[in-house]
């Protein structure tokens, strides 16, 4: 039950620490890389708000060792904008009000994100079902479908002009 | 104000995003990047973990508690129980409500999952493990669930700390798990109008537990400096001033000693509201061990033992003429409590304003009363949205009005507008003596009938339940419902002597911008924006550089909090006020710029102007710097004002919701089609803000209504206290919302603003069951209680000969 | 919220991990997808002295084709059956299935072989194996062996399998053409687990019900098969009074546990509309 070391690559930068083995990804990111925006709203990996992205896949990370983690790129809300460049979904949350009290909210970015890469091009069902892992008890869902649409135009868009 | 029309001042009134634009928040900011700063991302030097030792067990002595092993495990520094605490007369502590509460249990436990013992350690692992190796010997007490049996002669003792005690904090206590009987109107009026009356019925509805369960839990870190005698905590608190009294209160410290802190909160709910153990516990372990603790409850501690909601077993009546026409109410209730009375209810209220309860109605002669028991499950009652008791209210009349309709063969619709009380009848005092201040029903329900096509939707019902074929049962639900928020005035409204009214305090800058503090919180409903835009429009500055700050007691003015929708109607008030207190010396400073005397200025959006000379004006930028450096000779430099707003009544906003369901007639599930929401909160800050609000108040005014619960067995272990059983509803659950809106200002309020962010939650959920009973109306069903499970719905399926 | 200590180990080669199996004994716990064994570990309700993951065994997963068998590693995710090609072609009950399960995030992680082993009768893919005929290959310290799924579930978390040994793949015939099925899975809410559920698999020739396969998740101890009502099917043209006889023989043998999901009588009628709504699916698959 000894310490192990653990080497990932986390937002991009490479990060080596000694974890215990019951070490929990959302704690590892949150005490020891100081990277608070991952939250934990239950402890039956049921409400989605520590949800990051592991190797391109969404992943909850209280439900994941950090251990686990070896070798891993994993990505969190910290990592999204790219200097102060918001990622489309970010900028989708905020102007179709797709958060209340923000609680939430890192875990959805980080769904949206990974869906959208999934699925660009979602009907309003396939974006319910996709983001059907992350509870909020703020917004209804409601204007989060609209956050998401919008991103979807928006990197759409993006790839018109880019291609 | 009217809105200008001259495309110049349309610019700059847009310009500064006020009242009643839909401007997108500035708050937003740090939550998109992952930079919030909630209680459990806060990391203090030194800073240890607590974690709590919870009884197993509904109702046993405590026997014997073995710190032993729990003190061996590495990392654990202390394990405090009620023991620890007596000394410092902290074992049990008083509550909102006129009762006492245990800290940690003393001697006896009342409830599953009540606090035994802490255990204080390095790191949150060695605290959980420390927790597992505390040893607890019990020895298992009768317990008491049924709240109907609370008050037999043969009933458990609950509270042997009451022992003698035939008074309490709302009056006589006659039985030893009775806390009051509390009541409100005309009994003799009512009783007279019953024995009379052509018509009467009678039905119980019960209101179930249910948990507001919001998505971040409670929590604290609280950090003594024994060095300056000082002690900050930062708390999940929808109400910091309330806990920076009490904590001064308990512990000895001068409330100038004590700073507390509510930084971003997600989401309150009312869950929020209350002073729980875990509080008490880590601001008793920081001052003793000299360093900051932090406590963070897990979900199951959460949904198990802090704040419910609701628990009324209520017997409604209703009387009426043939034709419909109410002539009485009456409605006596059984409120279970729990085991402790910790209800955050204005002093004087032990059932909060359930006395709203005779609703959009004008109805002559009314009763109410409620009789609070004590029993072996968690303490609470008003939480969770719910206005003071106003989702018990509205849905006791609302269920009344449907069944009555039903009993005379009456659409529900007509029913209600027959009885409204009619615009030319505002203000208006009710039987229960509230004074309702504006409201306009019939154009509200007008409009939600038209847009849903109402006499459409009963035809096609009519067609469906003429077909035996038919795979689905349809109904359509609807409420009109007014509800009271904003408490409220001071000479009623009081929380621990503490009179209800709520503060701000704007400072102008040299250069223009502002910073302003309120004594409310936020908890996601948008205040940094919403506030701003308040000030924005009254002092002709643009929002984006008005600085809005909450929850810190040692800046902000002191507020009584946010909960019962009392933002708006009362710290909104006080930043109307203090702005218009600037007002008031910008104009004399703009006059002594302009030359001029006050009275030859008018105020145009951002600027003041000499009558009759369009060039000579002051915009609140000049007169800001001006303020700094050039005052009025007799006036003090500075450009602030600080207000704190005593309310004159509360608000009383209103709406009408309209809801269509399908309900499987193999499965009983429940789908909803349509749900129209149209409320009227009169002044709209910003729209958008408020269709958040809403979409959000009616998501979980449909988990409570259509799943959630919180049963116990008869041992009084609490079934489905994790997120697998207690009904959160994802993307794919949660219905489509549409929504809509009348005005009707508050005549008494500054900006006529009401406040709206529970109206959907305490409307709603009478909408749904008036939806699904609606499905058997044609055969007779008059009622069902909540939730409406697929399963629950599925016995009314086949008791009703129906199921497929 | 948080687990008691453990050691952790994460054998490369499925030898090792039976090794390690071996060596560790029962103190030993195998990881899979984890979403079963984490949240078990974080409420204390597990406390494995040592978990074995399993997660950087790469022969443990892949989907292909072996003749006319379709082989599946036990390690393969649920949303890698959703989107394989060759399920979708060959065996569409799985990815029909596996969309049914959880929620995307848990999906990304949970596996097949991890749903079946766990021996919960509240997992999908017993039910699921039983009616598509799927053997289990078992590898312990001797070898392997096969195990057909109908039989290898035995009581709740008890399976066929021994404690030394690890699922490695499950072996699935191809459906034959004009195969239909349907998963019906009634629940409260994404992400929970059913209130009751029915896999069906049919072949319709010549107007005659060939081949029928019906099985039950959530509605005994076990997952069941129904054979019964399998028996009401075959020989006949599909009509509704064969379809509400299959449904009759399948409440018959359900014995559900009263939950908050509902009490025996509810959960036994919904195994009859889930039957129902999923022989109708099915058959109009078949094409």
């Amino acid at each position: 039950m000894g310490k192990q070391l653990v080497t990932l690559k986390l937002n991009g930068k490479r990060v080596e620490k000694a974890v215990e083995p019951r070490t929990l990804l959302v704690h590892f990111l949150r005490e020891d890389c100081h990277l608070t925006g991952a939250h934990i709203g239950c402890e039956t990996s049921h409400c989605g708000a520590c949800t990051v992205d592991i190797d391109g896949e969404s992943v909850k990370s209280c439900t994941h060792l950090a251990l686990q983690c070896e070798g891993a790129e994993v990505l969190t809300v910290e990592g999204l904008a790219q200097g102060a460049v918001l990622h489309a979904v970010q900028e989708g949350f905020y102007k179709e009000h797709g958060l209340q009290c923000g609680f939430c909210t890192p875990g959805m970015l980080m769904r949206a994100y990974r869906f959208l890469q999934e699925n660009p091009n979602p009907s309003e069902e396939e974006i319910r079902a996709g983001m059907s892992g992350n509870l909020c008890r703020c917004t209804g869902y409601q204007n989060i479908v609209k956050a998401v649409q919008y991103a979807a135009a928006k990197l759409q868009q993006t790839e018109k002009v880019a291609a | 104000m009217n809105a200008p029309t001259d495309p110049k001042l349309l610019e700059r009134s847009a310009a500064l995003q006020g009242l009643g634009d839909s401007r997108l928040r500035k708050e937003d900011a740090r939550f998109i990047q992952g930079k919030g700063n909630y209680v459990d991302d806060i990391k203090m030097p030194g800073m240890l973990h607590m974690d709590i030792v919870r009884s197993p067990l509904a109702h046993a002595r405590i026997k014997r508690i073995d710190k032993s092993e729990a003190l061996k495990i590495p990392g654990v520094i202390a394990v405090l129980t009620a023991d620890d605490l007596k000394p410092l007369k902290l074992h049990w502590m008083p509550t909102l409500a006129g009762d006492v509460a245990a800290v940690l249990a003393d001697e006896k436990v009342h409830f599953q999952m009540q606090e035994v013992a802490v255990v204080i350690a390095e790191d949150r692992y060695a605290a959980a493990d420390g927790v597992e190796a505390v040893i607890v010997e019990y020895e298992e007490l009768p317990v008491l669930i049924d709240p109907h049996k609370a008050l037999l002669p043969d009933a458990p003792v609950l509270r042997e700390d009451l022992a003698g005690k035939t008074e309490g904090a709302h009056g006589k206590r006659d039985h030893h798990n009775h806390i009051f009987t509390w009541d409100a109107g005309d009994k003799a009026a009512a009783d007279a109008v019953f024995a009379s009356a052509p018509v009467t019925l009678k039905e119980h509805i019960f209101y179930p537990r249910v948990h507001p369960c919001p998505l971040e839990t409670c929590g604290c870190v609280a950090s003594f400096d024994p060095v300056r005698g000082e002690l900050v905590t930062y708390i999940t608190s929808q109400a910091p001033h309330v806990v920076r009294t009490v904590v001064s209160l308990l512990s000895g410290l001068p409330e100038s000693k004590i700073r507390i802190v509510s930084p971003d909160i997600g989401g309150g709910f009312g869950n929020k509201v209350g002073i729980y153990p875990g509080y008490v516990c880590a601001i008793v372990a920081s001052i003793v061990l000299g360093k900051p603790v932090k406590w963070i409850e897990d979900r199951i501690e959460n949904i198990s033992s802090t704040a419910f909601a609701r628990d009324y077993h209520m017997d409604g009546e209703i009387a009426a003429t043939a034709d419909g026409k109410i002539l009485g109410l009456r409605v006596n209730v059984l409120a279970d409590h729990g085991a402790f009375d910790a209800c955050a209810d204005p002093t004087k209220y032990p059932a909060g304003m359930f006395h709203i309860c005779s609703g959009s109605y004008d109805i002559p002669a009314a009763y109410c009363s409620v009789k609070g028991v004590y029993t072996n499950k968690a303490p609470g009652g008003v939480a969770y949205r719910c206005s003071f008791r106003v989702t018990e209210a509205v849905y006791v009349i609302e269920r009344l009005v449907d069944i009555l309709a039903q009993k005379l063969g009456m659409d529900k619709a007509e029913i209600r507008a027959k009885n409204f009380i009619r615009k030319e009848q505002f203000p208006y005092t009710s039987a229960f003596g509230f004074e309702y201040d504006s409201g306009d029903y019939q154009t509200a329900l007008d409009k939600v009938l038209h847009a849903c096509d109402y006499k459409g939707l009963r035809a096609e019902q009519a067609q469906k339940r003429a077909d035996p074929a038919a795979k689905t049962l349809m109904g359509i639900g609807l409420a009109t419902f007014t509800e009271v928020v904003g408490a409220g005035p001071s000479k009623m409204c009081d929380i621990l002597g503490v009179g209800m009214f709520d503060s701000c305090e704007i400072r102008i800058h040299p250069t223009g911008s502002a910073i302003a503090r309120m004594g409310t919180i936020t908890q996601g409903q948008g205040h940094q924006t919403t506030y701003a835009q308040i000030i924005a429009t009254e002092l002709g500055i643009p929002s984006e550089v008005i600085q809005v700050e909450e929850g810190d007691t040692s800046t902000a003015p002191y507020g009584l909090g946010t909960y019962g929708s009392r933002s708006t109607p009362v710290a909104g008030a006080a930043i109307a006020l203090a702005a218009r207190k600037i007002h008031a010396k910008a104009r004399k400073i703009a006059a002594h710029l302009l030359e001029v005397g006050e009275n030859d200025l008018d105020w145009e959006i951002d600027r003041f102007k000499v009558k009759g000379d369009d060039a000579k004006f002051k915009t609140m930028k000049d007169i800001s710097w001006a303020a700094y450096n050039q005052p009025p000779p007799g006036l003090e430099p500075g450009l602030e004002a600080v207000h704190y707003y005593d309310p004159p009544n509360f608000t009383f906003p209103f709406g009408i919701y309209l809801c269509v369901v399908d309900i499987d007639r193999g499965t009983g599930e429940t789908k909803v089609r349509r749900f129209y929401a149209l409320d009227d909160c009169g002044t709209r800050i910003n729209p958008m803000i408020i269709e958040g609000q809403i979409h959000g108040g009616l998501t979980e005014g449909y988990a409570v209504a259509m799943g959630q619960q919180m049963p116990f067995d008869a041992q009084g272990n609490l079934l489905g206290n994790t997120l697998m059983d207690y009904f959160l509803p994802t993307f794919v659950e949660t219905p489509h919302w549409e929504t809509d809106h009348t005005v009707t200002p508050s005549p008494h309020h500054p900006i006529g603003a009401k406040g709206v962010a529970e109206s959907p939650h305490v409307g709603s959920i009478p909408t749904f069951t008036s939806a699904v009973v609606d499905a058997f109306a044609h055969l007779g069903v008059k009622h069902m209680v909540m939730p409406h499970s697929a399963y629950r719905v599925w016995q009314q399926l086949k008791a009703s000969g129906v199921a497929l | 919220m948080i687990p008691p200590g453990f050691d952790y180990h994460a054998p490369r080669s499925v030898a090792d991990a039976i090794k390690l199996l071996g060596s560790l004994g029962p103190d030993a716990k195998l990881l899979a997808g984890g979403h079963s064994l984490l949240p078990m570990m974080k409420l204390r309700f597990a406390q494995p002295a040592h978990l074995i993951d399993l997660n950087r065994i790469d022969a443990l997963r892949g989907i292909r084709e072996d003749g006319n068998t379709i082989v599946i590693g036990a390690m393969t995710v649920e949303r890698d059956l959703i989107g394989s090609k060759l399920l979708q072609a060959k065996l569409p009950l799985l990815p029909d299935a596996a969309r049914q399960i959880a929620d995307p995030q848990v999906r990304n992680r949970g596996t097949i072989g991890g749903d079946i082993a766990h021996g919960d009768p509240g997992n999908d893919h017993p039910a699921i194996s039983i009616a598509l005929d799927a053997t289990f290959v078992l590898e312990g310290p001797k070898g392997q062996r096969q195990v057909r799924a109908d039989g290898f579930f035995q009581g709740t978390y008890m399976t066929d399998m021994a404690e030394d040994e690890i699922l490695v793949e499950i072996r699935v015939p191809a459906f034959a053409p004009k195969t239909g099925s349907a998963y019906e899975k009634l629940k409260r809410k994404t992400g929970d687990w059913a209130t009751a559920a029915a896999a069906v698999v049919l072949r319709i020739d010549g107007g005659v019900v060939s081949h029928a396969r019906i099985a039950l998740t959530n509605l005994a101890p076990t997952a069941l098969r129904a054979v019964d009502a399998e028996a009401a099917l075959l020989g006949k043209p599909l009509s509704d009074a064969t379809i509400q006889d299959a449904a009759a023989k399948a409440m018959a043998i359900c014995d559900p546990a009263d939950d908050l999901r509902g009490d025996r009588d509810y959960k036994t009628a919904m195994a009859g509309q889930m039957v129902q709504r999923a022989i109708a699916k099915a058959a109009a698959r078949c094409q």
